[in-house]
């Protein structure tokens, strides 16, 4: 009887008691993450330290920083002793760091609205998701349009090599049922052919709906480093996908023509290349032809990029399943079919990674052409702006600049290929 | 009494050169081929008659001409009249030097940053993210022309050690870093030291000698040696002792500011010390990716079954992970590698004379045999990128998991 007075029986759910304040919020956060042990206590005392030591040396720098001044010495005439910095170089200098400093600077207009239609000519394919598929006529519009905008001259030099590609495009397509391999070099010469003969149109007609030409020796600024990326990495994609194919070919002369090729590339420094587009290439062009030197750079950057996407592709191609390369025949596709419709497309989802480090290092790599003497925005820097009486001595404002401008572009892309992988895995995790 | 039938044996017409998929490889490599070498016949006949039209020829008797320049960087005999020959093995070492200190230094960064980027401590793991970003993202060659700036422009010049009160001093009184470069104690050679450096190296095999002979033993009887101090006590007691009893044959020569210079030490030029620290900070950075992949690319499991056998928390690191983790990690160290070499030849843009800047700059304008020099050097280039690959092809056959 005591008993069943003793019991007890708890007829509802106690509420939850919290947790010790030591294990919520911002407390257990700072346990867990930065002193966990006192090992990790002090290495986050003595970084905490060089961050608040960094900041403190540099913040006056920027806060005091100067953005309207003539020149170094009225700048420091401003600053009157003060740490800051000269911004007032790049506001000065804004144009030159931009777009060099020979370019007419009442046309500054037109590469411009080439940049901005960069992003729409690039975002069907960036974003392929949301825009819709007919915006991809623009892209493939767009590189002569910005050629015609950025070069000028007659409206019929554009339109003679997009007629060109379609000409290539169409011989293509005749061929590919015969055979892949000579579809592709059918193409090329059609297109070469095409274009030589055009060239006895376009030369006498050069004043025919022409814009005011600018020759490639006097453009300059980030303006050659963004033109050297974007046109060598479009470029380069469809060459080095044709070398990976070349290298995975069972055709033994095929496959070490590209062998050859790749190896050697990849094997030179890109400024050895760039020596070679400034001295060597005019020694092979027939005598009398005179070839701009950023037409000879991009030729010699293109084999380069090509050279090391072809081994990402490769890399892709080899990642793939043997099965789906027999599916390909047991459907009875020929090679470019299952390469179109099955292999490519794995393949390339499987490279993105690696192309888009490819073509972070290549936009990187187009700084060098500083060292060929073109003026592109290191060599703005080092030539023009740090030489002239007014600027000479502002240098960490001019590279932080242009560790701004390079760091933007570059993390943007990585970011952007990230995003892009998430999107294209099609896996179930 | 044969039910199958061979196939009808066809003729052999032309048309099955481009239709029968059995003939049509050899068609297409035929046209690819000729295509090629119709190409290259183009080249070379343009390059002929360029060459003839300028009354030049290719010839590679001005490497033996007096180059008649000076090079500021010498680690071999040359002299502005040795051959442009000497000045191109003058470079040739110069580029070694700088690749092989900014290898070291990079994977010395590298490995840390690497690792500290999966430190528990969040505030470490972030400044380690904001490295590895920041200088994967901006070109090598603007690090370069900055850390030149730096060795250029805001470091004291010799000048400003002199006085009593001088503006700037020397760092223990051995380290100088002035706008001209940074002279550190040099080491003297006297008599005897060859004794020393064969003692060590000595020590060195002993160590090698003594962490196989415990390790056959742990096999055999089971009996567990310790390996960590006794390894540091015969790499560095015998030499210390021979070094003190032979009455210290090697010594430091320290820099002194003399006239309007420092002189004696060792001078390492501030274009060096540029194109060295930008590499190997620049190349850390990717080498950190590398590292961290690498050590993340060990699934937790392993951890686990390693602790679960009752490994302690280093053997489990000795034995366990860092085998696996190295397997990943050591090719893309050595593509890394690859890359700081390649990218060496930067150097041309702070004016370090390594063999882009030797042969590639001042003998190519002086001669002006483009052809000539642009070939050498990605000859140059070329044999050591094929070099390092094929060391990288031996190791990677050596570690390749034994399937099946």
């Amino acid at each position: 009887m005591a008993r069943d007075q003793l019991a007890f029986v708890r007829t509802h759910m106690l509420p939850e008691a919290p947790p010790p304040t030591a294990q919520t919020g911002a407390v257990k956060w700072l346990r867990e993450n930065l002193f966990s042990s006192p090992g990790n206590a002090l290495l986050t005392l003595v970084s905490a330290y060089v961050v608040f030591q960094i900041v403190i040396s540099t913040a006056p720098w920027f806060i005091n920083g100067v953005w309207e001044s003539p020149s170094l010495t009225a700048c420091r005439e401003i600053l009157d002793g003060k740490m800051g910095g000269c911004f007032a170089v790049l506001t000065e200098r804004w144009n030159q760091l931009l777009f060099g400093f020979k370019y007419p600077s009442e046309l500054y207009w037109r590469p411009g609205l080439a940049f901005v239609l960069l992003f729409i000519a690039a975002a069907p394919v960036l974003f392929g998701k949301i825009f819709p598929r007919k915006m991809l006529i623009f892209t493939g519009l767009y590189p002569f349009i910005a050629y015609w905008l950025i070069w000028g001259g007659s409206v019929l030099v554009p339109v003679f090599a997009l007629l060109g590609v379609l000409v290539g495009a169409f011989t293509y397509s005749r061929v590919v049922t015969i055979s892949a391999g000579v579809a592709v070099i059918a193409a090329f010469v059609a297109a070469l052919i095409f274009w030589i003969l055009s060239g006895y149109v376009t030369g006498p007609m050069e004043n025919v709906m022409a814009i005011q030409a600018v020759a490639s020796r006097d453009m300059g600024g980030f303006m050659i480093n963004l033109m050297l990326g974007v046109v060598c990495v479009s470029l380069s994609l469809p060459l080095g996908i044709l070398l990976a194919l070349g290298r995975q070919s069972s055709m033994p002369i095929i496959k070490w023509i590209c062998v050859v090729f790749i190896e050697f590339i990849r094997g030179v420094p890109l400024i050895t290349l760039l020596f070679v587009a400034n001295v060597v290439l005019a020694y092979f062009l027939p005598p009398g032809t005179n070839f701009d030197l950023i037409l000879r750079v991009i030729i010699m950057i293109t084999m380069f990029s090509s050279a090391y996407i072809a081994e990402v592709i490769r890399g892709g191609l080899a990642a793939l399943p043997r099965g789906q390369y027999e599916a390909g025949d047991s459907l009875g596709l020929d090679y470019a079919q299952s390469m179109q419709l099955i292999i490519l497309p794995q393949a390339l989802k499987i490279s993105i990674p690696g192309i888009v480090n490819v073509a972070v290092g290549l936009f990187k790599d187009t700084t060098l052409v500083s060292v060929i003497s073109m003026f592109d925005i290191v060599g703005m820097i080092r030539g023009p702006i740090l030489a002239s009486s007014e600027w000479n001595g502002v240098y960490w404002e001019l590279f932080g600049f242009a560790c701004v401008l390079f760091f933007i572009t570059c993390y943007g892309i990585s970011q952007y290929s990230q995003w892009l992988e998430r999107q294209l895995r099609t896996d179930h995790r | 009494m044969t039910t199958m039938t061979d196939p009808p044996k066809a003729s052999f017409q032309l048309s099955m050169l481009i239709y029968d998929t059995r003939y049509r490889s050899y068609t297409f490599q035929f046209i690819a081929l000729m295509l090629l070498l119709l190409l290259l016949g183009y080249l070379g006949a343009n390059l002929v008659s360029n060459l003839a039209a300028q009354g030049q020829n290719i010839s590679f008797g001005f490497l033996s001409d007096p180059a008649g320049y000076d090079i500021n960087q010498r680690p071999i005999e040359y002299d502005s009249q040795s051959s442009h020959m000497r000045a191109s093995v003058v470079g040739v070492i110069n580029t070694l030097i700088v690749a092989v200190l900014g290898c070291a230094t990079a994977t010395l960064f590298g490995v840390t940053a690497g690792i500290l980027r999966l430190s528990p401590n969040w505030l470490v793991r972030k400044l380690m993210a904001v490295y590895v970003e920041a200088f994967r993202n901006v070109p090598v060659l603007i690090w370069i022309l900055i850390i030149a700036t730096i060795m250029t422009a805001s470091m004291p010049s010799p000048n400003q050690f002199r006085g009593d009160n001088a503006d700037a001093s020397m760092l223990l009184d051995a380290f100088a870093f002035t706008n001209r470069g940074v002279y550190v104690p040099a080491p003297v050679w006297g008599a005897g030291s060859l004794v020393v450096v064969l003692t060590f190296l000595a020590s060195i095999a002993g160590v090698f000698y003594y962490r196989r002979y415990a390790t056959k033993l742990l096999y055999d009887t089971g009996r567990l040696l310790p390996m960590g101090w006794p390894s540091l006590v015969i790499l560095f007691v015998p030499t210390i002792l021979i070094f003190f009893v032979l009455g210290q044959p090697i010594t430091l020569d320290y820099p002194a500011l003399k006239g309007f210079n420092f002189d004696g030490g060792l001078h390492i030029r501030g274009s060096l010390i540029a194109l060295w620290f930008a590499l190997a900070i620049y190349t850390g950075a990717f080498i950190a990716e590398n590292v961290r992949a690498g050590i993340q690319a060990v699934s937790k499991g392993q951890t686990e079954a390693a602790a679960s056998l009752g490994l302690r928390p280093k053997r489990i690191m000795n034995l366990v992970i860092l085998p696996q983790a190295l397997r990943v990690i050591i090719p893309p160290l050595i593509s890394q590698y690859l890359n700081l070499t390649k990218n060496s030849s930067l150097a041309i843009a702070v004016g370090y004379m390594d063999v882009t800047g030797t042969l590639g700059g001042i003998t190519l304008n002086q001669t002006g045999r483009a052809i000539e020099c642009v070939l050498m050097l990605m000859l140059f280039y070329l044999t050591i990128s094929l070099a390092i690959s094929a060391v990288m092809n031996v190791y990677n056959n050596t570690i390749k998991l034994k399937e099946r």
